[in-house]
């Protein structure tokens, strides 16, 4: 604190403006300095000449007792008010209660408790700034910055006591010591190392991206009853959201359905344009798409049933149901990828076999 | 003995032959039967003729201000589908919510003030499911909104929310399409629309969703409209985005502002 050699208050603020010759404040010190400035190769006589303070403007409450007094009890009743907030909070949570199944009641309070607090904290908050700027003196000051270096007898002192230290402990001298704690501090992160490493997946995760849990013969249920559907309950212009059969057993059923979540639609035969080697993926008009996207796998079902758009919410990518689901406008760069079905003996749809293709957004090693 | 001999002598005494019971049952059963066929006949008669005089006129007032797009016929044009088998479920919800008769092409029909009377509307739906069969009108069992609302809202979640919105507001399609709002929209309209698939919103059958598991989703969204959010001013419950907007504004133009009155200096 006894740094402050350099810094140059303003006497008192009222004197300043009146020395006409010097328009500013007291910095004119300062700018003779400059002239040889150690920073700068090239000494610049039209350096930018420091202008000092603007002149000191004494605020009403400075010069005017009345509006003084004013400001003094605009700065309590604000502390009243937060003393009254905080009163209200307790007396907000108690005369409104929650009451179990009401959530009018949650609403009213936490409304009432939020208002309360928020008085409580504002009043002092705001009171205290109020006081700051208009009460506390407002005298502009200068601050300079100072060396970090400390005295020499401090410095010399502080080595005193290091190599004092030394002596003591025989750090320097008992090196067997020396050397098996730094060997001890060492190794003291390992266990923490070993740790966070198991925190990477435990398998290699490119296999579970690329597959699902759709196997060739796996039923499609409804999603949540997980009951199977036949190909004639599928009526045209319907959109079925469906699981795996077995997915609501299954040890990861999250993961899972992640993953394998389907859509399922029934178009006007006419209307759908296949390729030949996926015409025997669809059956009589039903075709089945995989409902993540495949930007950042958001789940795609806003299925229009007579322009056959399916739009992703997240981001607005569209895909055209009726030919194989190509990206027609949006950030998707491919097309959803198709599960084939097929019927199976009893008129349930079945899955011919997993995607051909990962589902899902992009990953480092997919080759698609 | 003699106690014997007294009741062979009792149920000879007795008025009712051993033929008695069979001809009351014949009696009952032909008077019964009789009269629930008179009946019944007469019940069908009328039904058949107020039938007959409904489909009447709603084959005038489909005449007269649906058929310059659908065709006489009901077999579309170039200007509006066939409305063959769409059935009585489909006309009640486009005429009733006012969506039909449209007041001009556009990506879709949009609900306005109903053009028709309740008496007109069943009388242009009674022609139309006259044609060709179609789901009818929802039974009153399913409408009540007395599910399982827990069971509903899944069901709304699974299926309906991508669209609609979690909280039933609603949201954009494509290409100027949006779902509507579900706010205040009664259950029978609610019903017929999933059954039917208005426009461009998917078919939910009833082998998708089971007539039970629609009456499920209507009591959640009756539920929905009953109950206020906890959550206090829901904002339309449009999500991240009028709730972006809101904090973007109010909450950064507060900060703003007191930033600006902490560092103005004191008059």
């Amino acid at each position: 604190m006894a740094q402050h050699d350099d810094g140059v208050a303003t006497p008192d603020g009222v004197t300043a403006p009146d020395a006409n010759d010097t328009a500013a404040g007291s910095a004119i010190a300062k700018v003779e300095a400059r002239e040889v400035s150690p920073g700068l190769g090239v000494t610049r006589p039209d350096t930018l000449v420091n202008p000092g303070f603007p002149p000191h403007r004494a605020r009403l409450t400075d010069t005017d007792p009345r509006k003084e007094k004013r400001a003094e009890r605009q700065v309590s009743i604000l502390f009243f008010l937060s003393i009254i907030g905080s009163v209200l909070a307790v007396a907000a949570y108690i005369a409104f209660p929650i009451e179990p199944g009401n959530m009018t009641s949650v609403r009213m309070n936490t409304l009432m408790l939020g208002l309360g607090i928020t008085l409580g904290l504002l009043g002092i908050g705001i009171g205290a700034v109020h006081w700051a700027k208009a009460l506390m003196s407002d005298v502009e000051i200068v601050e300079s910055r100072h060396g970090t270096r400390g005295s020499d007898a401090t410095r010399a002192k502080a080595l005193e006591v290091f190599a004092l230290g030394n002596k003591e402990s025989g750090f320097g001298r008992r090196s067997l010591i020396r050397n098996s704690l730094i060997g001890a501090l060492v190794l003291t992160p390992i266990p923490a190392v070993v740790l966070f490493r198991d925190l990477a997946p435990a398998e290699d995760p490119v296999p579970l991206l690329k597959h699902t849990m759709w196997e060739k013969g796996t039923r499609l249920t409804r999603d949540p009853s997980g009951t199977p559907i036949r190909a004639s309950d599928i009526t045209i212009g319907s959109a079925f959201h469906v699981i795996p059969d077995g997915l609501n057993d299954s040890e990861h059923k999250l993961e899972e359905k992640a993953k394998a979540a389907v859509l399922v639609m029934r178009l006007d035969p006419a209307d759908l344009v296949e390729r030949p080697e996926r015409a025997e993926w669809s059956y009589d008009g039903i075709v089945a798409y995989s409902k993540i996207c495949t930007h950042v796998g958001c789940p795609v079902a806003l299925y229009e049933q007579q322009t056959h758009h399916l739009l992703c919410p997240c981001h607005q990518s569209q895909f055209d149901v009726a030919n194989h689901a190509e990206v027609i406008f949006g950030p998707a760069k491919r097309a959803l990828p198709q599960l084939p079905i097929a019927v199976d003996s009893e008129g349930y749809l079945i899955a011919q076999s997993d995607f051909l293709e990962p589902v899902g957004p992009s990953f480092w090693e997919r080759e698609l | 003995m003699a106690k014997s001999t007294s009741s062979t002598q009792k149920r000879r005494s007795g008025r009712r032959s051993p033929l008695a019971s069979i001809a009351l049952i014949v009696v009952g059963l032909l008077s019964t039967g009789g009269a629930y066929a008179l009946f019944t006949t007469a019940a069908t008669a009328e039904t058949t003729v107020a039938h007959e005089q409904l489909t009447e006129e709603g084959s005038k007032l489909f005449a007269a201000n649906c058929a310059t797009c659908h065709g006489l016929d009901l077999a579309g044009t170039e200007a509006g589908p066939s409305l063959i088998g769409v059935g009585e479920a489909s006309v009640e919800f486009q005429v009733a919510t006012g969506r039909m008769p449209m007041a001009q092409s556009g990506p879709q029909a949009e609900e306005k003030p109903v053009q028709f009377t309740e008496e007109q509307i069943e009388a242009l739906y009674t022609y139309v499911g006259a044609q060709a069969p179609g789901p009818g009108i929802p039974d009153e069992e399913y409408l009540a909104a007395d599910g399982d609302a827990a069971l509903g809202a899944e069901l709304f979640r699974i299926n309906c929310a991508m669209c609609h919105n979690v909280a039933g507001a609603g949201g954009a399609l494509t290409e100027g399409k949006f779902a509507p709002s579900l706010t205040g929209v009664s259950a029978q309209h609610i019903y017929e629309a999933m059954v039917t698939g208005p426009q461009n919103m998917p078919v939910f059958n009833d082998e998708n969703i089971s007539p039970e598991d629609k009456a499920n989703i209507i009591t959640y969204l009756t539920y929905l409209d009953e109950n206020p959010s906890p959550g206090g001013l829901s904002l339309g419950n449009l999500g991240p985005v009028s709730e972006g907007l809101f904090i973007w504004i109010f909450g950064l133009g507060a900060i703003v502002a007191i930033t600006v009155w902490l560092t103005a200096k004191s008059n």
